[in-house]
């Protein structure tokens, strides 16, 4: 599935999907598995699932009557690397932003004293 | 001190958190003052910003111009709506790469903590092609993009959650 990138943020939005993300990226998990830790019933997790398979996060195959789900790693990282891209603009940033306020000290200490 | 998140706020936001050894009236004016924010501002590695409006008041002119010395450039322009000196900035800026990219509606808030500043900046999510045409730029400019693993990524969806927003 091509990864939409509204759709996953979208998604991501929800905690207990960011939840069941990072449960996932443990391993495979079923829906039973699932729904164990999060105290939820499986319907309301089935739901959480669909909206995370729709926007291309997470994938499901058939073994038998279970679905079992895993992280969609295109989805993923389509998200990862956009979201780290602007992170790392930003630390590069701030960081020549802290070199220019260690400038300005001795500047605000001869205006203020 | 120098750690810098960056977490979503429903689908529509962007929060970005830092703190900086300065007091906040000092972080505000290298946000507003041009021979400051060309400084700090200047884009990739190896790239300066020649040219830099900032007329802070609400209303005034932004533009910067980035140019990596061999031809290439860049530019962003936006207006300043409110200012609440040394502590809140509220602007719109859009990218030029070369077609104006959507508004992006970007509000700073700078509050002291201890002798220092905690800056949260919040911005608006891009949109897809927005994201996408940045994404370009970036590689084209030589970022090169860490991946973040996924566990980083929602643990830091769970600190936006357990921290609240400041001044909320």
């Amino acid at each position: 599935m091509q990864p939409d990138l509204d759709a996953a943020f979208s998604a991501l939005s929800d905690p207990t999907r960011r939840a069941i993300l990072a449960r996932l990226a443990l391993g495979e998990a079923t829906v039973m598995q699932l729904a164990e830790p999060f105290e939820m019933t499986q319907p309301a997790v089935s739901r959480h699932l669909k909206v995370l398979e729709s926007a291309g996060l997470i994938s499901r195959r058939i073994e038998g009557t279970k679905r079992p789900c895993r992280l969609a790693q295109d989805g993923i990282q389509a998200i990862d690397q956009w979201l780290s891209m602007l992170r790392d603009a930003l630390a590069r940033n701030y960081d020549r932003l802290d070199e220019v306020l260690a400038d300005m000290k001795p500047e605000n200490g001869k205006e203020k004293q | 001190m120098s750690k810098i998140t960056l977490t979503t706020e429903g689908d529509r936001h962007i929060v970005v958190t830092r703190r900086f050894a300065a007091p906040p009236e000092a972080v505000y004016r290298a946000h507003t003052e041009p021979k400051l924010l060309q400084k700090w501002l200047s884009g990739p590695e190896g790239w300066t910003m020649p040219a830099c409006i900032s007329e802070a008041r609400p209303n005034g002119k932004i533009r910067f111009e980035w140019t990596n010395g061999k031809g290439g450039g860049f530019y962003l322009t936006g207006e300043y709506l409110e200012l609440e000196p040394f502590s809140r900035i509220v602007h719109v800026e859009r990218m030029h790469l070369p077609d104006p990219t959507p508004d992006n509606h970007v509000e700073t808030i700078f509050q002291a903590d201890g002798t220092g500043t905690l800056l949260t900046l919040r911005m608006t999510l891009p949109d897809a092609e927005t994201r996408a045409a940045m994404l370009k730029t970036g590689m084209e400019h030589g970022m090169e993009a860490s991946y973040v693993r996924l566990e980083a990524m929602t643990a830091a969806g769970h600190n936006s959650a357990s921290q609240g927003a400041p001044g909320a």
